[in-house]
């Protein structure tokens, strides 16, 4: 097994204005292997990728691919060297056909014309090949994400991958995709493929891989076999010192679920419901209370949120705040109210990543207050800071672009964005989506504390734990429709909410 | 994790923003210098400042006024192309109101004019934000809409003639002088600070980045987009009004085919090289104000070293595209790993042939 590695990095260094994303960083891959890149966000897992892939060029140390120095210019030549990537969004083009997107780029040509008849053949060669059950002339959107996602590896690997790069490639895959992606990726495997493996999933990455490397703040923390590391290991590793209620990440403990003094419900909607995005659904919710929203993704979970936000219009149903029938026409309304919603999708509806943390965290109450009533920069600077120390926001400097934090960073500055509003109700919509465990704990915390200071939260998650370790109460929906209302008592497992889920009807 | 080095960075960077476009306006400042030696002198005559440097900031006014609204409406992620026409509509219909009064040189009549054509700006600019904010048009359509029937509407006011007009006080919007300065120099920079002011003392700047920036998540923090783009367009306009005037003023006449013809694009350049992305978001004034005033040196000096006039327009695309080079960073990262690589052929030059090599194999 100890052959020369395919991929070795060493001393690598990265700079971000203002972030030393990459300090230092050694790395190996062998051909045959999956290994895993863990860390907590922030740590410079993505970087490490990016540079690879030459979307950022290094700013210092050394790439030697197959036992040659190289340096990557850019995601093209990456991929020519046979460094190929497949990243968490897929990123292909959903209006072209399956056997176009595996071959956009290098289409198969004869007399300088695109050979059709030639590419569908390959393609289908390529997609039997991994096993898969794929209608080449079918449009790539006419498949779930889960076969897109494949497909975009079936693309990477067509390319003579060398070295495939798969960049939390589970994190919208449900349970039965997840297994149908480590089958393909353990074919690759054995037909001699180095496998760099992302996830934030602690039992994926010890069914599938081979080895990690656990980086820390921007440094390289150790290179370990999977069989040598045990889980509790890894994690203080990852964190770097014994976090305390470790044992709580493992799922020991749920939290205590006393129901909160019912008083009159904070919001009541009945029968509020949108034609096409969720079917009439009743939902009320009290302050201290955490309602919790499982169901598989697209199960209209976001759809019934973003009702309850004014950022769709509803078409049926009424909602009441604090008894009086409103009409939230807008999120605007909503924000009046004192409704948050923090989006699921960070990037695009979330923050406006090419301004600073700072004006990050005071855009919503500025929205609030109006252009003509700014908040003074002493207060927003203020603001920052304090909210920076009390969700540990790294790196700590209010003036660095949104942009260049990791992603569960980016999750907090999206919460301290409508904390420092104080809303009465909070909505979550996925908030501890591919983030790391660390900070995926600290936001579970925070919202426990919330709930308990007052603030009704409706936590939106497609991990089950996490929604029956936080909630009071879980709504359960499936084909855009709240198929059950289940209290969170003992009775109450993961297990009978996802039977709850797969049959449509209440245990 | 403190305060201080933090604010510290912040002006750095600001600094670092204009630091290019600075450098290209002094360069061809100094330009000008090799070849007019007395370039920088300025005399008092008769209570009134001359010399080239007077000249660019005054013949540039114009260009500054309607790069600023052009400014606010590309950080939307918007753009405006009929500010070109609201210049001629504006000069047209404040010439024609004083042609046709009693007592031209009055200043009522010159402030009558003034009002009518800044009214009109506001519903030109506001019949944009409508199609743009709350219709959905493409910014580049809707405009393009006045951009075109503007012109002919100007062509309509001037009944496709010149109108000449004789007013003292009308002529001191454009070409006259007030404290030994030129009147249009002291506007545009009044208009230049008030746009300043206005965006960076309220919270005003921040929420039109953040529009432009990320619209939809934009308005998921409440932020009321659409008033915000409508408001921008009005001011748009507006600054195009009173750049009509100052034009008219400085011929003491309006022209409704050639007034602010093609300035809009010359606005847009001028946007781009201070700093302000096409893609909406982070936008700066001062850097604006220097693209302005960069092109409009740019056309003094076109004149000035006496380029023949079949060769000007050329000219100005290459020192253009030039200014646009050394304003992009990632052009001035790859020139200087360029020059890295070739201070030390050793490494990493070796390691993209490399890299090629495989390719063939």
């Amino acid at each position: 097994m100890r052959q020369q590695p395919v991929l070795e990095v060493r001393g690598l260094r990265k700079e971000f204005p203002g972030v030393v994303a990459l300090d230092g960083v050694d790395f190996r891959l062998f051909p045959g292997e999956v290994h895993a890149l863990m860390g907590e966000n922030g740590a410079g897992k993505s970087t490490l990728i990016k540079v690879l892939t030459g979307v950022h060029p290094a700013d210092g140390g050394e790439v030697v691919l197959a036992g040659e120095r190289v340096r990557i210019a850019g995601p093209l030549q990456a991929q020519e060297a046979g460094i190929s990537t497949v990243y968490q969004e897929v990123n292909l083009c959903p209006n072209l056909s399956v056997a176009e997107n595996i071959f956009i780029g290098r289409e198969p040509r004869r007399l300088g014309l695109i050979d059709w008849a030639e590419m569908r053949r390959r393609a289908a060669e390529l997609v039997r090949t991994m096993e898969l059950d794929v209608d080449v002339s079918a449009p790539l959107d006419s498949y779930s994400i889960a076969v897109q996602q494949l497909v975009a590896i079936v693309r990477a690997v067509g390319v003579s991958a060398k070295v495939l790069i798969l960049d939390e490639p589970t994190s919208s895959l449900d349970r039965e995709e997840v297994s149908q992606l480590f089958t393909v990726m353990r074919r690759l495997r054995d037909q001699g493929v180095a496998i760099l493996f992302v996830s934030h999933f602690l039992d994926q990455i010890y069914e599938i891989c081979d080895r990690m490397t656990v980086l820390r703040n921007g440094r390289l923390e150790g290179e370990y076999l999977t069989s040598e590391l045990d889980q509790v290991g890894l994690v203080s590793r990852m964190i770097g010192a014994e976090l305390a209620g470790l044992d709580r990440l493992a799922g020991g403990h749920r939290r205590e679920r006393s129901v909160p003094a019912t008083g009159r419900p904070f919001l009541e909607a009945e029968g509020l419901a949108r034609q096409g995005a969720v079917a009439p659904y009743d939902l009320a919710i009290s302050p201290g209370e955490v309602i919790g929203l499982a169901g598989l993704l697209g199960s209209g979970r976001t759809e019934a949120a973003r009702l309850l936000f004014g950022a769709d219009r509803k078409d049926g149903g009424t909602v009441r705040i604090d008894g009086t029938e409103t009409d939230l026409r807008s999120p605007r309304d909503a924000i009046a109210h004192g409704i948050a919603y923090c989006s699921e999708n960070r990037k695009t509806e979330g923050l406006v990543g090419e301004l600073t943390v700072r004006e990050n965290i005071v855009l919503a109450m500025q929205a609030a207050r109006g252009w003509a009533r700014p908040l003074s920069r002493t207060v927003q600077d203020a603001l920052a800071l304090r909210w920076i120390r009390a969700l540990d926001i790294r790196p700590g400097d209010p003036e660095a672009l949104v942009r260049n934090l990791s992603g569960g960073n980016q999750q907090k500055v999206l919460l301290a964005r409508w904390l420092i509003t104080d809303p009465k109700l909070l909505i979550l919509d996925e908030p501890t989506r591919g983030i790391d465990i660390g900070a995926k704990a600290e936001i579970q915390k925070l919202v426990a504390n919330l709930a308990e200071e007052g603030m009704a939260v409706l936590f939106i998650s497609a991990e089950l734990e996490e929604v029956l370790r936080l909630s009071h109460r879980v709504g359960v929906l499936r084909d855009r429709r709240m198929v059950a209302r289940l209290r969170n008592d003992d009775a109450l497992t993961p297990e009978r909410v996802l039977a709850t889920i797969a049959s449509g009807a209440e245990r | 994790m403190t305060t201080a080095p933090t604010t510290g960075r912040g002006r750095a960077v600001t600094r670092y923003r204009l630091f290019w476009p600075a450098v290209v306006l002094a360069l061809l400042l100094l330009g000008n210098l090799a070849f007019t030696p007395d370039f920088f002198a300025v005399h008092l005559k008769d209570g009134h400042l001359y010399g080239s440097t007077v000249d660019i900031l005054h013949f540039g006014a114009p260009l500054i006024l309607v790069s600023l609204g052009m400014t606010l409406v590309i950080a939307t992620g918007g753009i405006d192309l009929s500010v070109g026409s609201t210049v001629a509509i504006a000069g047209a219909l404040a010439c024609l109101h004083i042609s046709e009064a009693a007592d031209p040189a009055s200043l009522g009549t010159v402030l009558g004019a003034i009002g009518i054509a800044l009214v009109t700006a506001v519903l030109l600019g506001a019949a944009n934000g409508v199609l743009v904010a709350r219709i959905g048009v493409q910014p580049i359509i809707a405009t393009l809409i006045l951009m075109v029937a503007g012109r002919g509407v100007a062509q309509l006011i001037t009944d496709g003639q010149i109108i000449t007009i004789t007013s003292e006080p009308y002529k001191l919007i454009g070409g006259g002088y007030w404290l030994g300065m030129p009147f249009a120099i002291l506007l545009s920079g009044l208009v230049a600070l008030l746009a300043a002011l206005l965006t960076r003392s309220t919270a005003l700047g921040l929420l039109l980045e953040s529009v432009g920036g990320n619209p939809v998540a934009s308005r998921l923090v409440g932020i009321r987009a659409m008033r915000l783009v409508g408001l921008v367009y009005v001011f748009s306009a507006l600054c195009a009004a009173v750049a009509g005037l100052m034009v008219s003023s400085n011929v003491s006449a309006a022209d409704g085919n050639n007034a602010g013809l093609w300035i809009e694009l010359d606005a847009i350049l001028a946007v781009v090289i201070g700093g302000t992305s096409l893609n909406g978001g982070r936008f700066s004034i001062g850097g604006t104000v220097l693209g302005a005033l960069i092109i409009q040196t740019l056309s003094t000096t076109v004149y000035t070293i006496g380029i023949p006039p079949e060769t000007t327009l050329v000219f100005k695309a290459f020192v253009v595209i030039t200014v646009c080079l050394i304003q992009s960073p990632n052009f001035r990262a790859k020139v200087a790993r360029r020059g890295a690589e070739r201070r030390s052929p050793g490494q990493p030059r070796a390691a993209t042939t490399t890299t090629n090599r495989e390719v063939g194999a």
